[in-house]
């Protein structure tokens, strides 16, 4: 079996179902599309040859055949489906509340939601949309797209290119759209192709033979679209490479100065003021929804500063810094500077930036004050003078106190519940005492010290949590997302509309065929034939 | 139509097709295992044993050491012990004395042994130094961005550098002494 | 400030209603002896649109009086939300309608917007500040392009709601029959959920209760009674039933257990209205409508069904993928993150995509692909309101 040479004279490639000329079925090819069941013709790609149907020698062909098949990718997208549904059931490892009693995973899933939790996460689930076979099923569909376009698009192209306006009249009488009429006048047919171009119908005719036309562009819709998913993936696959894409995260603090993760120690950030707004409260719109659920956020903002390092960069050497720019980081509103882009993404305010201390006599009823000073915890020094003559020694210093073992210590480096041993120099040559002090503590060293310190007043500062992200697959994706818009438009608000008059002895025959839409395709038929007594066409799917 | 050369046509046709499909099933091939790899190598780094250590310049606070800067570089041809700690992390504290122990003795062996502090203020390291009374350098890292480039997530990390630069071994967490003088003697350059 | 509220609550029951008067007029075209209703729309079929078109334009009143009273576009909380996709409901059935003309469709596209609607009024109807994540036109331009996309879609489902009642043979009871009784069954419930809550609410119920959650001690106030009161809950009201039973313990979200009670109450309404029904109607629900539904062609309900997942399709890959993906791009810096919402936007999108491969095969075209038009509703409904209430990521709304 090679060419099949139709009666009509044309030459058809191996495994063509409807003559790509003139639309006879070839015999002994009908079981490739269903035709040998039914009285419709399957119209599928216009019966051309699909390659996949045909040969199936070689493993490459074998794996060929098989994701060419539209039921493989199907039953690809149900697998996605059912897999990414999964994935909901639970929350992903990403968003497990930060206020959960464990964050870690192994501990978390099975404490929240028992045994099935435990099962979820032993299976993967709790991170499945980055598993390896997540990833695969996603790109076997990408597989199944890129085949099963180039199987189709060559040999639609082809025979839709190659149909020719005489029509084998077995292939007229087996389209769900179709009419016999015994006596048409020469002037009626002539109405009806008039009628056909003032529908804006492409006409061809060929010895009275007539091919009328509208909307064959929406036929390639579908592998734009699929163009436009391609690509689309493509982008997600290069977002992998760490050049293409890049996701850090800083805290930076008010009135600090970092490196921005991510930029090769080439950029720096400095928080000049975090600013966290609410909606006023007697604002009359949102009254009653305030009164509700208490306040809203009206905007998280950081003022920031960006600078880039100037000369050659070795990591720590004292930068020297160039403003690259100034500007709010607000959600919604990221700042962009050379490629990258910063979000803010969180805040912390649990800091202390300073502390005031005074100083007055232990047995002072009044408290009154002897003198005071302020440590800023930044950078605390050893030693403080006061004017009256007192002074401090900063023993001891913990930022984040607590007492373990027995011993004082530091939680973390970050003053968030800051102590202090401090050691009070009264004037003239009275014996120093030491004290330690710290939010709500307050203990004498001796307990027979004549002066105390209390905490007069204190300073807390934001931590903003921005993203740094630099994307170059971004216009790529754009790029996928437009293209395929336009195919899944062109495709599915544009239908291929074919009408063919075939003239017998003294009649007609009409028959219609359309991807989609039959619906309009016959209002179109209806007012071609108005004015003449050409039968209208039966819609031959209710007698199927 | 001589069938002879309809036949090599045919042949020609089938080879050519079976050719085109290869190359397009090889291409989606490699897209998928690039897409398989790269995930699977997605938490690696570039800093990694086997790799040359990234050079840095610091500020040194140790008041017990002489010198006022530290720079990496400096030290090509000795082995480099590189430690990154912080005054409240209490692993840290408690391999401190053990690298002071070993520090004067592997100095003159030529191996370095460089604390790198993340500390927020100076002042809490300077005491912490006084009280175990290092003598090592005590870079200061207040931009956190020798700790970014090394890409240090717990504390604390240390790298053992071999006298060409290069990380010999990464450990994250305490460290004992016997394991100290091991590592250090990995990287002590040959007499 | 105040006037503008009360116009736009007054044009949203205004629509409510003249939606619930076009719906008689469209089930009187039924009773249409005359031919005209195969082709063209029939006087009752006019007067019913024109109807549901001025329904339509009250609520596009609503919708302006109440963004320019709050500020900003009134799509921002589950109530907004869902009252659009009503109103995106009605629009999509008018265009459906003038391209179809088939008046049948009015007859169950517009109490199915009702049903939504009075779902929608069911949750808080303040009008609320956007936290800064919302305060983006891209919001504005996702959440309605999306839910425009969805009501086309929602079309294709009552298209095939249609299709399956007319067409399944009801003269035995059959698996058929039963998942058909089931997908009726489930618009009772929504149906019960209105009418429970309406009626405790004008009655004032409320009931304290104290319980632990993360730790904490927390209280809620259940508006039905407690048929299933918080895990290990301490009721605090006096004079009010206690729980029959505690709400299961994994169930850990805030105020799970009260939304667990509600969706009790629902449903035990919803099959007591069901009930009701078959003992009045004495056969199945389907039966009974389905003799009604004789003139309908099941053919162009099959067309309708498949046009509407093709006009829907491209708005909804539009605005639930693409729009989200921008906005999530600038409020959150990532345009994809697997947060629930957006996974069953994917699964949706999936899942019309595979419907729309499988229409290119014969066999499932007709009742077959009417079951994938419900299965389709039934995703999107998920989405909306399954994963707001119990999934909740970064959508949770309510």
């Amino acid at each position: 079996m090679n060419k099949i040479k139709c009666e009509c004279g044309h030459v058809n490639p191996e495994g063509t179902v409807l003559c790509e000329a003139c639309g006879k079925p070839v015999e002994g090819n009908q079981h490739i599309d269903g035709n040998d069941q039914r009285k419709l013709l399957n119209m599928r790609y216009d019966g051309s040859a699909r390659r996949s149907q045909t040969y199936n020698k070689s493993i490459i062909d074998k794996i060929w055949n098989f994701f060419s098949s539209v039921k493989v990718g199907v039953w690809l997208i149900v697998l996605a489906l059912a897999a990414s549904a999964i994935g909901t059931i639970f929350p992903q490892e990403q968003y497990i509340p930060a206020d959960a009693p464990s964050r870690d995973p192994s501990v978390f899933y099975e404490a929240q939601y028992g045994t099935l939790g435990q099962i979820y996460y032993q299976l993967g689930f709790h991170n499945l949309y980055e598993s390896w076979w997540y990833m695969l099923l996603i790109a076997l569909i990408g597989v199944s797209l890129v085949i099963c376009s180039i199987d189709r698009f060559v040999p639609l192209y082809k025979a839709l290119k190659m149909q020719k306006p005489k029509r084998h009249t077995t292939f007229l009488k087996r389209q769900r759209l179709f009419s016999e009429t015994e006596h048409v006048t020469a002037d009626e047919k002539d109405k009806l192709v008039s009628g056909l171009k003032k529908q804006r119908y492409k006409v061809r005719e060929e010895n009275g033979h007539v091919l009328a036309e509208k909307g064959r562009f929406s036929r390639w819709g579908p592998y734009v679209n699929h163009i436009g998913l391609i690509i689309v993936l493509i982008a997600a696959l290069l977002r992998m490479t760490p050049f293409m894409y890049l996701d850090e995260y800083v805290w930076v603090r008010e009135g600090e100065q970092t490196v921005i993760p991510g930029t090769e120690g080439e950029y720096y950030i400095k928080n000049k003021k975090f600013i966290l707004e609410t909606y006023d409260k007697n604002d009359e719109r949102f009254k009653e929804a305030i009164e509700m659920q208490g306040n809203v956020a009206k905007n998280y903002q950081t003022n920031a500063v960006i600078y880039k390092e100037k000369g050659e960069t070795v990591a720590g050497a004292d930068p020297e810094l160039e403003k690259v720019t100034e500007d709010k980081i607000r959600m919604n509103h990221p700042l962009k500077f050379a490629g990258y882009t910063l979000y803010q993404a969180g805040y912390q305010q649990n800091e202390f930036k300073s502390m005031t201390f005074k100083i007055h006599k232990t047995d002072d009823p009044d408290e009154a004050s002897l003198g005071s000073f302020t440590i800023d915890l930044t950078e605390p020094k050893d030693e403080y003078q006061l004017d009256n003559g007192f002074s401090v020694d900063v023993t001891q210093y913990y930022p984040d106190y607590e007492l373990e073992d027995e011993e004082p210590a530091s939680k973390t480096n970050f003053p968030r519940n800051p102590a202090f041993v401090l050691t009070v120099h009264p004037p003239g040559n009275e014996e120093p005492e030491m004290s330690f002090v710290g939010i709500g503590k307050n203990v004498d060293a001796t307990g027979e010290n004549d002066y105390k310190l209390g905490i007069e007043d204190f300073e807390t500062r934001y931590a903003s949590g921005l993203t740094v992200r630099r994307d170059y697959t971004l216009p790529l994706f754009i790029i996928g997302a437009v293209i395929f818009m336009i195919g899944v438009i062109q495709g599915m608000y544009w239908q291929h509309r074919r009408i063919w008059l075939h003239p017998t002895k003294e009649g007609i025959m009409v028959a219609g065929h359309t991807n989609k839409n039959w619906f309009g395709l016959k209002k179109d038929i209806e007012q071609v034939i108005a004015d003449t007594n050409v039968n209208m066409v039966d819609d031959q799917l209710d007698t199927d | 139509m001589n069938i002879e050369k309809a036949k090599a046509a045919k042949k020609n046709k089938k080879r050519n097709r079976l050719i085109f499909r290869t190359i397009v099933l090889a291409l989606l091939l490699v897209a998928v295992i690039y897409a398989l790899v790269s995930n699977f190598n997605k938490d690696k780094t570039d800093v990694s044993e086997g790799t040359q250590a990234p050079d840095f310049k610091l500020q040194q606070i140790n008041e017990n050491n002489e010198l006022e800067t530290v720079r990496l570089s400096d030290y090509e041809g000795k082995g480099v012990m590189l430690n990154f700690w912080g005054t409240w992390c209490k692993p840290c504290e408690k391999e401190m004395p053990y690298m002071q122990s070993l520090y004067p003795e592997y100095k003159k062996k030529g191996v370095e042994i460089i604390a790198v502090n993340l500390d927020t203020t100076k002042f809490v390291v300077e005491k912490f130094i006084n009280k175990y009374d290092l003598t090592f350098p005590v870079p200061y890292d207040s931009n956190k961005e020798v700790r970014e480039s090394y890409h240090v997530e717990p504390l604390p990390t240390t790298f053992f550098i071999n006298p060409n630069g290069e990380i010999v071994e990464i450990v994250e967490g305490g460290l004992t002494l016997d394991k100290i003088e091991g590592y250090l003697q990995q990287i002590m350059p040959e007499q | 400030m105040d006037s503008l509220i009360d116009v736009s609550s007054t044009m949203l029951y205004t629509a409510f209603i003249l939606y619930l008067i076009a719906t008689f007029f469209f089930g009187a075209t039924i009773r249409d002896k005359n031919k005209s209703s195969t082709k063209g729309a029939g006087v009752s079929g006019k007067i019913g649109i024109t109807i549901t078109i001025i329904g339509f334009l009250a609520q596009i009143v609503y919708f302006i009086t109440r963004w320019m009273a709050s500020g900003h576009a009134p799509v921002s909380n589950l109530f907004e939300f869902m009252t659009f996709f009503g109103m995106a409901l009605v629009f999509a059935f008018i265009i459906l309608y003038f391209i179809y003309k088939l008046n049948i469709l009015g007859l169950f596209a517009l109490p199915v917007a009702m049903i939504v609607i009075a779902y929608a009024s069911m949750f808080p109807t303040e009008i609320a500040p956007l936290v800064p994540s919302l305060q983006s036109n891209w919001l504005y331009i996702h959440v309605t392009t999306v839910s425009l996309g969805e009501a086309i879609l929602s079309i294709s489902f009552v298209a095939g709601l249609i299709y399956l009642i007319r067409q399944i043979d009801q003269s035995v009871r059959s698996k058929r029959t039963t998942w058909l009784e089931i997908v009726l069954l489930s618009l009772f419930i929504f149906v019960g959920f209105s009418i429970i809550s309406t009626s405790f609410n004008l009655s004032g119920y409320s009931a304290e209760f104290e319980y632990s959650f993360n730790g904490e001690t927390v209280t809620t106030d259940y508006h039905l009674p407690p048929i299933a009161g918080p895990n290990e809950g301490e009721l605090l009201t006096g004079d009010r039933m206690n729980p029959l039973f505690d709400a299961p313990a994994w169930m850990k979200g805030v105020d799970a257990a009260r939304k667990f009670n509600t969706v009790i109450w629902s449903v035990l309404t919803g099959l007591v209205l069901y009930g009701l029904a078959r003992l009045i109607l004495r056969k199945r629900v389907g039966a009974a409508i389905q003799p009604f539904l004789r003139k309908a062609k099941p053919d162009m309900l099959d067309e309708i069904s498949y046009r509407a997942v093709a006009i829907g399709f491209p708005v909804f890959t539009l605005g639930g993928l693409i729009f989200a993906a921008i906005w999530a791009q600038l409020a959150w810096d990532r345009f994809w993150g697997w947060d629930p919402k957006e996974v069953w936007a994917l699964v949706t999108w999936l899942f019309y995509a595979a419907f729309l491969h499988l229409r290119l095969s014969r066999g499932w075209h007709g009742e077959k692909s009417a079951w994938l038009a419900v299965g389709g509703f039934a995703i999107i409904m998920f989405n909306l309101i399954a994963v707001n209430l119990v999934l909740a990521g970064l959508h949770s709304y309510a």
